[in-house]
C-alpha cells in the first residue's frame, strides 16, 4: 500500500480533480467569470460589426476556452482554505504538486467540455474546420495551459477570500483577451502590440485556430504548439513553487 | 515500548509571535496522549506540524520513525486527523467524502467501499450516505469526519477537540471509539480543553503553555505531585470567620463556597485535627467534613499559573 510512485500521486491528483468537478462547476464565481461575462463581452464586441464568420468563430472559441479553463482554478484554493478543507487535504499523503495537478485537471476538463459549445455553434452556422486534428490538439494544449495559468493566479496573495483572487484573476484575464488576436487579428496589429501579444498564451491558440479554420497563421503551427507547451511548463512550475511556499500561510 | 511520535526542540514563529519554543516529548505506541493548554498555547501549531501541514522553524518530529521533514508522505500515510473545525466537504455526500479520503490514501476500491459501509453503519450514518454533508447536524458532521479518519485504519490518530460542542450521546460515542481504537493498538494524540475527558481517556498528558511544555505525566501522577492542591472542605452549623480558619496550621489558602469553606493544605490530617479543636473551642458543630484530592483542572490551572509566572 505504501506506494509513492508518480502514478500513485497522479491517481490521487485524479481523485482531487473528481472532487473539484463535483463541487466547483456550479459555483457562482465560476459561472459568472467563466461563462456569463465572456459571453456578454463577446456579444458587446461583435454584434453589429461586419466581421467575417471564421474570425467570429475563432474569437468565440478562444474566449470560451480561455475563460472557462481559467474559471475553476483560481477559486479552489481560497474556497478550500476558507472552508477548512485545505488543512485536511494537506494532512493527507498527497504532494502539493499532485494536489495542484488535480486542480489543473478539473479546470482543464471543464474548459474543454464548455469549449464544445462554440464548436457546435460554429458547425451549425456553417464554419468549415479544415484541420480537425490540429484544432483538437490546440484545444487540449490551450485548455491545459489556461488551467495552469488559473492555478498560478491563485498562488499569491495567500488569501482565503475567493473574491480577492477572482478580482486579481480578472485584472489579468481581460487585458489579455484584447491583445491576443481574439478581437483584432495579430497580422493587423501595430508593431508594439504584436510584441505585447507574443507574451500572451491566448495569442498562440487564436493563431493556431486561425490556421485550422482559415488556413492562415502568423507564427506557424510549430511555434504555436511549442509556445503553448512552454507556457504550460512555466505556469505549472511557478504555480507549484509559489503554492508550496504560500499554502501554509492560508491556514 | 516503541515510540510512535517523537518531537525534539520544535520551534515555530509566526511574525513576532513565538508559537512553539523548543518543545520535546515522546508518545508511545498504543497510548492515548492528551495535549492540554489554554487558547493560544501552541496546541494547534503542534498538531499541524505533527500532521505535516506546516513545517517547524527548528527541531524535528517523527511519526512511527518517519521524519516529517524528510518523509512527509510516508508519515502521513500512517496517520489520520480529526481537526477541530468540522470540515467534510459539505457539497459532497457522506459516501463521496469517504471515498475521496480512501482515494487520497490509495486504499483499493473494494476495501474502501467495504470499510466505508462498515463505518457508516457503525456510526448510524448509512441511511444518510447519499445526502450532502451540508444538511448534517454538527454531531453528524463530526461522526462523518471520524469515519473519514478511520477509513484507512490509521496507526496514529490525531484528534483536535473532537467532542467540542457535541451533544452528550455523540461525545460519548466518540470517546468510546477512541478507547476502542486505542485497545486495538492505535496511538491517539488528543488535544482537548475538557479535563474530565482527558482524565477519563488519557494514559499520559502534556500541558503546554506559551509554546513550552509545562509538564508531561499520567493524570494520576500529576494530581499526586500537586500536593499543595489537596483540600479539606468543611461546613458548620453556624457561620464562621474565614479569616479565623485561614490561621490554622498548614493552610495555604481558604475559599468560601456557599455555606462551606475549602482549606487548601499539603497536610489534610493536621487540618482536620485543628478544625475539630476549633469547633470544640467555639461551640460549633461540624455539619460536613470532606478531604478533596485535586482535580485535573486544579492541576492544570496551577501549572498554567506557575508556568506563566516563570
Amino acid at each position: 500500500m505504501l506506494n509513492y510512485s508518480l502514478s500513485e500521486q497522479l491517481h490521487r491528483a485524479f481523485a482531487v480533480a473528481k472532487k473539484d468537478l463535483r463541487i466547483y462547476y456550479k459555483r457562482g464565481p465560476v459561472l459568472i467569470f467563466g461563462l456569463i461575462m465572456p459571453f456578454f463581452l463577446f456579444l458587446s464586441f461583435f454584434i453589429g460589426r461586419a466581421i467575417p464568420l471564421p474570425h467570429l468563430f475563432i474569437g468565440l472559441l478562444g474566449m470560451t476556452i480561455f475563460f472557462s479553463s481559467m474559471s475553476i482554478g483560481p477559486a479552489i484554493v481560497p474556497f478550500e482554505a476558507r472552508s477548512k478543507n485545505l488543512e485536511r487535504l494537506m494532512s493527507t499523503p498527497i504532494s502539493v504538486w499532485a494536489l495542484l495537478v488535480g486542480d489543473v485537471m478539473a479546470s482543464f476538463l471543464y474548459g474543454l467540455a464548455i469549449s464544445i459549445v462554440p464548436i457546435i455553434i460554429g458547425l451549425i452556422v456553417g464554419v468549415t474546420i479544415a484541420q480537425w486534428a490540429l484544432l483538437v490538439l490546440g484545444m487540449l494544449l490551450a485548455a491545459f495551459c489556461f488551467a495552469c495559468f488559473g492555478v498560478l493566479l491563485s498562488a499569491y496573495p495567500p488569501t482565503d477570500i475567493p473574491s480577492t483572487v477572482m478580482m486579481i484573476s480578472n485584472l489579468v484575464k481581460f487585458p489579455l483577451v484584447f491583445i491576443s488576436g481574439v478581437f483584432i487579428p495579430i497580422s493587423e496589429m501595430q508593431g508594439w502590440m504584436r510584441i505585447v501579444a507574443s507574451f500572451s498564451p491566448l495569442t498562440y491558440f487564436t493563431d493556431l485556430a486561425s490556421y485550422c479554420v482559415q488556413g492562415v497563421t502568423y507564427y506557424s503551427v510549430l511555434v504555436d504548439c511549442l509556445a503553448l507547451t512552454g507556457f504550460i511548463l512555466l505556469f505549472l512550475v511557478v504555480a507549484i513553487k509559489i503554492h508550496e511556499r504560500t499554502m501554509p500561510q492560508r491556514l | 515500548m516503541e515510540t510512535a511520535i517523537e518531537t525534539k526542540g520544535l520551534t515555530k514563529t509566526f511574525g513576532e509571535i513565538q508559537a512553539l519554543n523548543g518543545i520535546s516529548f515522546l508518545v508511545e505506541r498504543g497510548e492515548i496522549f492528551g495535549f492540554l493548554g489554554p487558547n493560544g498555547a501552541g496546541k494547534t501549531t503542534t498538531i499541524r506540524i505533527l500532521t505535516g501541514v506546516i513545517k517547524p522553524d527548528h527541531g524535528t518530529a517523527t511519526v512511527l520513525g518517519y521524519d516529517l521533514l524528510e518523509d512527509p508522505l510516508k508519515a502521513k500515510q500512517t496517520m489520520a486527523v480529526v481537526p477541530e473545525m468540522a470540515n467534510a466537504y459539505i457539497d459532497l455526500t457522506a459516501w463521496q467524502n469517504l471515498m475521496l479520503i480512501g482515494e487520497l490514501y490509495g486504499v483499493p476500491r473494494k476495501k474502501r467501499q467495504e470499510r466505508g459501509t462498515e463505518l457508516l453503519q457503525e456510526f448510524a450514518l448509512y441511511e444518510r450516505r447519499n445526502h450532502l454533508a451540508k444538511g448534517f447536524s454538527k454531531g453528524m458532521k463530526q461522526k462523518l469526519i471520524l469515519c473519514m479518519a478511520l477509513l484507512t485504519d490509521p496507526q496514529v490518530l490525531f484528534l483536535d477537540e473532537p467532542t467540542a460542542g457535541l451533544d452528550v450521546e455523540s461525545a460519548r460515542l466518540i470517546r468510546d471509539t477512541i478507547r476502542e481504537r486505542s485497545e486495538s493498538g492505535t496511538t491517539v494524540f488528543l488535544s482537548t480543553h475538557n479535563m474530565e475527558e482527558a482524565n477519563q481517556l488519557c494514559d499520559r498528558i502534556a500541558v503546554i503553555n506559551h509554546g513550552s511544555i509545562a509538564a508531561v505525566d499520567s493524570p494520576e501522577h500529576l494530581r499526586m505531585k500537586s500536593s499543595s492542591l489537596k483540600s479539606v472542605e468543611v461546613s458548620f452549623d453556624k457561620p464562621v470567620s474565614v479569616d479565623a480558619l485561614s490561621k490554622i496550621r498548614t493552610v495555604v489558602q481558604t475559599t468560601k463556597l456557599g455555606d462551606k469553606v475549602r482549606l487548601y493544605t499539603d497536610d489534610p490530617h493536621s487540618v482536620i485535627d485543628d478544625l475539630t479543636g476549633y469547633a470544640r473551642s467555639e461551640g460549633l458543630r461540624i455539619v460536613s467534613l470532606n478531604t478533596i484530592a485535586p482535580t485535573l483542572e486544579d492541576v492544570f490551572l496551577r501549572l498554567i499559573e506557575e508556568h506563566g509566572a516563570d
